[in-house]
């Protein structure tokens, strides 16, 4: 009797196996953690694939100031448990230095792509590990696991290499590097199954809390670093949790009474809405929102 | 629940999109978001006159929406009572064939378009063959846009004859041709009325019932991709099960070398056994020297070895094959030197003797695709150009490399000096030939050991079979490089004095030779002076049309990127060029 794989196994194998092959074939790597549901699924992920030897790889945090307290006191707790090395590029310090300039509309989730860039530059990283899911976003939809960036930090989409089978080629130039997407196959629903099967803890943003809301283009907004609620939008007090956790400016929470693990999967199973679409007012902005800022080097 | 990943394929405008589009809105397994992002997009660029254009759900690129074509492959995922899928829609364009194979080769089931009106194409036929090709045995014949036939019976016949003649000839298990309108609706999840002669399963019947078990049962092989150290006392092999089941305590072997399977490491403890697919650590029981890229086979019946295959080749880059060129391949978690005997252009398809630098263990693609599959890396652009499916292999490694005593080494000692290729690269008429003959005469004077290989003289003997083709131009090289790499073993300093206009040889000589071993000189005359000066008149003749592929004027001519010496010709005179050639060898140690 040979037993096979469930589905949840098959994407845990291939995720441990491309992180196994990116540990092999280059110097340089980094993983993307912000403390967020994907990035700690990654971790989690990138643990099991060198267990029991440490993570081979630092992290890179690329912060925009705007976030939540108990967001970034779970990634320096999750840091220090694992004994990892963390860097931080925070888009403060480029604001600061004038080298990026503050939106007219306060929202800093675009300015993250300089700093990300930088810092790639700056640390020499080549290989760059992104939580990215496929059936995020339909640009999404369309990317690589091993996607090339040349050495300005761009993705051409019109000119993907072929990627067959699990044979993924690393080989780049000096100066560009490789963003890898080791989720590429996993659904929302898979993350939270997983998440639920592995008992991984997140954030408790995640879960079903009270707190203080407002109203803005249809989306339930937080007050925060990024801003305050303005005229004619008013403070309530709302049972909420969030699908998604970026900049506090353009992340939404969404109404829910799902208190845990098992409450949340039987609402994102039956949800209509993605969670970029419930959740994300930057990937509203337009309708080519998403490509437009892989294109530029965006996570 | 059960998953299956399927592609959509065939010719351009066929409705392959639409489809996709379609299954996902009729099964209801639309998001509200994704659904009015359809329904403003279709106002805006819709081919449908505003009403619902499918084929937006999928063509997610800016380029696809503002073309209606689809550039990329898109990966999709749904999933119904019976099973979950992901779906590949592929495009139909000649020109990105490489990105359907992209998305075939993870598929284990396949659909079809045909256009009703239009039958099978010579794209639909490129499709099926590579379909089959990468081993997918199941597939469905959608055949679409019925309802520009009124649904007519004899039509869908027709196309499905025609389709059945054409893929008796490839190596399908089963097709399933199914009447359809994508557009409609029509036949996608449940049967219409509009097509009531039609008994068969609808494409999503068909897709929650296909057989789709890829069978990865037989002896156990485990890829190693990663050696875990975290300390001395704990020495794992990281990889990953690709066929069979290992099991603790099985016999392994690696590289002649035998052991015994002691723990399956993973982070929630050991494992007695780990099916195909598995990501494990393995311990063996022997300090076994294995590293990436070796693969632990049952050790009663393990895969081969071997570096040369008869393959199946499709080359994916506008850059066709070059017969003899020097690429890479990637098997398994090792990448090697390769290099084909026949050439092949962008989107073809064939079957070919292939050759690895280095023996690799392998299986056969349709015994076990893991161990049967490789890609080809070009060197210099690093760009995925080609995909090899291995039949068999050729001869097993038997022709072994003699050890000899009387060595380089010994040479060196002997001559007082070490060996070198001094390669001289430029446009005819560069000077080339010039400067390396009073190069020569200044090393011969001092008592060195050298030779001339020069470019017209071995067109006259050894390559007198050699044209000027970019084929031939390849496999000149290729010999001249191989002779030089034998002198220099042989002691000597070698002039190489020869167009070689393609980086990618002179690589491959470099490579040859040892590090210290090569020196690489750049005749560097711009076109309009070597032009001028036209010292045989060949430019003249080129000129008139009467000498086809001449470098720099119908042939390409690719400049160093960074040789160890650069000569300006226009202003450096022959003897002062020669001069500072000597100089940088004397400065390399060489003389
Ligand atoms: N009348 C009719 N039109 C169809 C049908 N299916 C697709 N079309 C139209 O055919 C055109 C091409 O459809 P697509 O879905 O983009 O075709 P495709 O096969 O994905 O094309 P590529 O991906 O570019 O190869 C669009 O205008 C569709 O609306 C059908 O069943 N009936
Ligand atoms: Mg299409």
């Amino acid at each position: 009797m040979t037993l096979a794989l469930d589905t949840l196994g098959r994407l845990e194998s291939e995720a441990i196996h491309i992180f196994r092959e990116v540990a092999g074939e280059f110097d340089r790597p980094v993983i993307l953690f912000s403390g967020g549901k994907d990035s700690t699924l990654l971790l989690h992920l990138a643990i099991k694939a060198f267990y029991p030897a440490p993570v081979p790889f630092p992290l890179l945090h690329v912060d925009t100031g705007h976030n939540f307290d108990e967001v970034i006191e779970f990634r320096d707790r999750v840091v220090a448990q694992h004994g990892l090395r963390l860097e931080v590029a925070k888009v403060q310090d480029w604001i600061d230095d004038g080298r990026l300039e503050e939106r007219p509309d306060g929202t800093r989730n675009p300015l993250q792509t300089v700093p990300l860039l930088d810092s790639i530059t700056q640390h020499k990283f080549d290989a760059v590990f992104g939580g990215g899911r496929r059936d995020e976003e339909r640009a999404r939809a369309k990317e690589r696991i091993f996607s090339l960036r040349t050495a300005f930090g761009q993705w051409d989409p019109k000119r993907q290499r072929p990627e067959l089978w699990n044979l993924y080629n690393g080989r780049h130039r000096a100066g560009e590097h490789v963003r890898v997407f080791p989720l590429s196959n996993w659904t929302e629903l898979d993350v939270w199954n997983y998440i639920e099967r592995e008992g991984i803890e997140l954030p408790d943003i995640y879960y079903s809390h009270e707190r203080e809301v407002f109203l803005r283009d249809g989306m339930w907004l937080a007050e925060g670093p990024w801003g305050k609620a303005r005229e004619g939008e008013t403070l309530q007090r709302k049972v909420v949790r969030y699908r998604t956790v970026g900049d506090g400016s353009c992340t939404g929470a969404v109404e829910s009474d799902a208190a845990d693990i098992h409450a949340v999967i039987a609402e994102v199973a039956a949800s209509r809405l993605t969670e970029r679409g419930a959740t994300r007012a930057d990937d509203r902005l337009s309708e080519a929102a998403m490509e437009d800022r892989k294109r530029e080097g965006y996570f | 629940m059960e998953l299956l990943r399927f592609i959509t394929c065939g010719s351009v405008d066929d409705g392959k999109s639409t489809l996709i589009g379609r299954l996902l809105y009729e099964s209801k397994l639309l998001y509200a978001d994704h659904l009015a992002a359809l329904e403003a997009d279709s106002r805006r660029v819709g081919t449908r006159g505003g009403e619902l254009d499918f084929a937006l759900l999928v063509d997610g690129l800016a380029a696809e929406r503002e073309q209606g074509i689809t550039i990329d492959v898109a990966y999709r995922f749904f999933a119904t009572e019976a099973r979950r899928f992901i779906v590949a829609d592929t495009p139909g364009h000649e020109q990105y064939t490489r990105n359907m194979v992209t998305g075939a080769s993870t598929a284990e089931a396949a659909v079809i378009l045909l256009d009703a009106r239009k039958g099978v194409l010579s794209q639909t036929r490129r499709h099926a063959r590579i379909v089959s090709l990468l081993g997918i045995r199941h597939v469905a014949v959608a055949v679409n846009k019925l309802d520009l036939l009124d649904y007519s019976q004899e039509a869908f016949d027709a196309v499905a004859a025609q389709f059945a003649e054409f893929a008796a000839e490839l190596d399908f298990a089963e097709i399933t041709c199914v009447p359809m309108s994508a557009t409609e609706g029509v036949n996608v999840i449940g049967h219409s009325e509009l097509t009531p002669w039609y008994d068969g399963p609808t494409l999503l019947q068909w897709l929650e019932t296909v057989d789709a078990g890829s069978a990865q049962d037989g002896p156990s092989r485990f890829l190693v991709q990663w050696v875990n150290r975290p300390d001395s006392t704990f020495r794992g092999l990281s990889g990953r099960v690709l066929r069979g089941t290992l099991r603790q305590g099985d016999a392994v072997s690696t590289g002649g070398r035998t052991s015994t399977v002691d723990r399956i490491v993973t982070m929630d403890g050991d494992l007695a056994e780990a099916p195909a697919g598995s990501s494990v650590t393995v311990v063996l029981a022997d300090d076994v020297d294995a590293s990436r890229g070796d693969v632990l086979g049952a050790a009663a019946d393990p895969p081969g070895v071997a570096d040369s295959f008869q393959a199946h080749l499709v080359w994916l880059n506008e850059n066709g094959l070059l017969p003899g060129r020097q690429y890479l391949a990637k098997i398994g978690a090792r990448t090697v030197g390769f290099t084909a005997t026949k050439a092949l252009q962008l989107n073809e398809i064939g079957v070919d003797k292939v050759h690895f630098d280095a023996p690799v263990p392998f299986e056969g693609y349709r015994t076990n695709r893991d161990l049967g599959s490789f890609v080809v890396l070009d060197r210099l652009s690093n760009a995925t150009v080609g995909a090899g499916m291995i039949d068999f292999a050729l001869s097993p490694a038997n022709v072994r490399w003699q050890t000899l005593t009387v060595d380089k080494q010994a040479r060196i000692a002997r001559n007082g000096h070490r060996p070198c290729v001094v390669w001289l690269t430029g446009l005819s008429g560069a000077g080339k030939s010039t400067i390396a003959d009073l190069v020569e005469k200044a090393l011969h004077a001092e008592g060195r050991h050298t030779f001339l290989l020069d470019g017209d003289n071995v067109r006259h003997g050894l390559n007198s079979d050699l044209g000027f083709t970019d084929a031939d131009r390849v496999e000149n090289i290729r010999r001249i490089a191989e002779v030089a790499a034998l002198m220099v073993d042989a002691g000597l300093i070698v002039l190489v004095s020869f167009i070689s206009p393609f980086r990618a040889e002179r690589a491959l000589a470099r490579g040859l030779v040892g590090e210290n071993e090569f020196c690489e000189v750049f005749v560097d005359t711009p076109l309009e002076v070597a032009e001028e000066r036209d010292p045989k008149g060949l430019y003249r003749k080129a000129r008139r049309g009467e000498l086809a592929n001449f470098t720099g004027i119908d042939s390409p001519y690719e400049p160093p990127e960074e040789p160890e010496i650069r000569l300006d010709t226009t202003t450096l005179s022959p003897e002062a060029a020669a001069a500072a050639v000597v100089a940088r060898l004397r400065a390399l140690g060489v003389c």
